[in-house]
């Protein structure tokens, strides 16, 4: 097979040449094109003079904005963390479902991508606005509620409504919301290659469910983990319009700072700094992180 | 098997899927110390037994006992039975020792009690040394032996294995049969093997149960289910067989005589058939249990000293030879059609050669050869 692919020359340049003709010319051209930006400077509103100067990253590590990095990072974090407690049990449950079940949780899963993020995330404003579906719910409870106690003598003080959105909740939240498929797909894509004798092996020798889980269904799952880590991370740390449209005024993330820079101060040279500041950032996170599992499968091994 | 005492109790068992009867009230008791064997064709029920027993399925109806106390409803992490899975179900992500210890670790066995426990397990199954070794640099057979070894270091009451040689190849898988008899000796722990396999089974086990379509349909040392089987499917099951119909023509205490439709002799057999109703009978007759005799040129039929003229003689023509190196298996048509197998084994060097394809011959066998089946 492997033979014959590399004999067919043509072939696979007929087909290996338009993906990496795309791929250069939509991808890594306008990357390159921003990269450069990011040591230029605006000489006019329409013109910028790449000049080689690092300005754009002195500013940019000012602690202002290191500030707002590191919030982002951290939102990325807890937001990883929450997929991760509430995406294993979804995907233990897919992974245990009958074969027709599976089916439709998987669909139940994949259904978010079939609609607008924004209009998902309009949607979930509609859920978490003052007076939105939650607070509707819970006013109707708690009228209920002081209806009793007031035949007891003690009706409750009137209803205020909770404040859920435009706060840092409410990003955490849109974010759980929007990166959970794809913490659940990979979680459920390693599950599910799990031999499940050996869950019955450890169930044999002695072990309950929480020592069978913690010491052979994570440890198998670790890869499924991993990625499922990494596809959620990344995408958060850049997360836009969630803390766009749900955060306050304190909830804002590095990529609406990036695109006040671009669309509202127009000042693409510096947009673009912070950027490239926030892909080294992520790239030296990954490879730190595959030194280390590099460092201890050797130790392993 | 002095003094011997039941250890597992299956009473009543039943399993069922739905309208699907996997297990159909099971009824059987085995004993300490023993080697026992569950067998059948794939299907019949016998790893569903197994999985009952080890506690990965409830049962619908019935109880086990073990040593006496019903664990019917105990989580299989609790009952003092430890299995050898057919695909092994060794931890990928741990060394050989850490596979071993781990159900000693969950049971909280201290660490200097655990490793020299680890040590003898390992030492056990030949496996010295290997310790440090992760599984996938092992081959198949040694991780057997890591199941092994993982599931006898918790000195289980009872050791279940579900079809542990299926997956070697031939030579290995018989080399395994005696080790595991050896071993089952050595540790004294009563074994529960389930196997399709009927010469595993009869060559490892002190007891067999042949199970079909959830019932048991017997239960007997392996001779005597080879000697003895109480029905055609039992016969048919375990090795090779000519199965004869007919009806009982003579039944006294201390002689038989079947007839039967398709044989152009009478069957002799000198006992009497206990339990036996009017009706079709069956007889079941080994293969080689069967002898040839040179029959044509003239030559006078051989005469069996414990039979009566006319019974247990059938003229035929040899149709087909399967020469198997150790012994040969010739098909005979005899008249009337019928085509019955007989097993000659190859004593000298010659002795394929004494036989010929359409050769004219005489089948003969003994009064105590055949056996008579009721159902």
């Amino acid at each position: 097979m492997d033979e014959s692919w590399r004999k067919a020359k043509a072939a696979f340049a007929a087909l290996g040449v338009p993906p990496v003709f795309w791929l250069m010319a939509f991808f890594l051209i306008p990357l390159g094109v921003i990269w450069g930006y990011s040591f230029g400077e605006n000489k006019s509103l329409t013109e910028i003079a790449v000049n080689g100067t690092f300005s754009n990253y002195a500013h940019a590590i000012k602690p202002l904005y290191l500030g707002i990095i590191f919030k982002s990072f951290v939102f990325a974090a807890i937001t990883t963390a929450l997929c991760l407690v509430v995406g294993f049990p979804v995907a233990i449950a897919i992974t245990f479902a009958s074969e027709k079940t599976k089916a439709w949780l998987l669909l139940l899963i994949m259904l978010p991508f079939w609609t607008n993020l924004l209009i998902r995330t309009y949607a979930l404003m509609a859920v978490l606005r003052t007076e939105g579906y939650i607070n509707f719910t819970l006013a109707l409870l708690w009228h209920g509620v002081s209806h009793v106690t007031a035949l007891a003598g003690h009706p409750l003080p009137p209803f205020h409504p909770l404040a859920l959105l435009h706060n840092n909740f409410a990003v955490i939240f849109g974010l759980v919301y929007v990166q959970l498929p794809f913490m659940v797909l990979p979680l459920y894509a390693a599950l599910d290659r799990l031999d499940r004798s050996l869950l019955e092996a450890s169930l044999d020798l002695g072990a309950g469910h929480v020592t069978t889980f913690a010491r052979v269904v994570v440890p198998l799952a670790m890869p499924g983990i991993v990625s499922g880590v990494l596809v959620t991370l990344i995408p958060s740390v850049g997360a836009y319009l969630t803390p766009d449209l749900l955060g306050g005024p304190s909830s804002q993330m590095i990529a609406n700072v990036i695109e006040r820079q671009f669309k509202t101060a127009n000042d693409w040279p510096f947009g673009a700094a912070l950027s490239f500041l926030l892909m080294y950032m992520t790239f030296l996170a990954i490879a730190v992180q595959a030194i280390v599992s590099r460092g201890r499968r050797a130790r392993e091994g | 098997m002095s003094a011997s005492k039941t250890i597992i109790r299956f009473e009543n068992l039943t399993k069922r899927y739905g309208k699907v009867v996997a297990v159909d009230g099971v009824d059987l008791s085995i004993e300490e110390g023993e080697f026992f064997a569950l067998l059948g064709p794939s299907g019949c029920g016998k790893t569903t037994l197994l999985r009952m027993l080890a506690g990965f399925e409830t049962p619908t109806e019935g109880r086990i006992l073990i040593d006496g106390q019903d664990i019917s409803r105990t989580p299989p992490n609790k009952r003092p039975v430890n299995m050898v899975f057919q695909s092994y179900a060794v931890f990928p992500h741990m060394t050989v020792a850490d596979n071993v210890a781990y159900g000693l670790k969950v049971d909280g066995v201290p660490g200097a009690e655990r490793s020299r426990r680890v040590e003898e397990a390992l030492a056990l199954v030949k496996l010295d040394g290997y310790g440090g070794r992760k599984p996938d640099q092992l081959s198949g057979g040694q991780r057997q032996r890591v199941a092994l070894a993982r599931a006898l270091v918790k000195r289980p009451r009872v050791l279940l294995l579900d079809e542990p040689l299926s997956a070697l190849d031939a030579k290995l898988r018989e080399a395994m049969r005696s080790e595991l008899t050896q071993l089952q000796e050595k540790v004294g722990i009563t074994f529960l093997i389930v196997t399709h396999d009927q010469d595993e089974a009869l060559a490892m086990a002190s007891r067999c149960a042949v199970m079909n379509r959830g019932l048991l349909q017997q239960v007997a040392t392996p001779s005597d289910l080879y000697e003895f089987p109480n029905s055609r499917f039992v016969a048919d099951f375990i090795g090779s067989v000519n199965l004869f119909e007919g009806r009982l023509a003579v039944d006294e205490p201390d002689h038989a005589v079947v007839v039967c439709g398709d044989l152009p002799t009478r069957i002799f057999l000198d006992h009497g058939v206990t339990g036996a109703r009017d009706g079709t009978v069956w007889v079941a007759l080994r293969p080689e249990k069967i002898e040839l005799h040179k029959r044509g040129d003239g030559r006078a039929p051989p005469v069996l000293e414990d039979t009566p003229e006319g019974h247990n003689l059938a003229p035929g023509i040899i149709r087909h030879i399967a020469y198997l190196g150790s012994e040969s298996v010739y098909d005979v048509a005899i008249e009337g059609g019928r085509s019955v197998k007989a097993l000659r084994s190859n004593l000298t060097r010659r002795d394929q050669e004494d036989f010929t394809w359409d050769e004219p011959v005489w089948l003969a066998w003994h009064a105590c050869s055949s056996a008579v089946l009721l159902s």
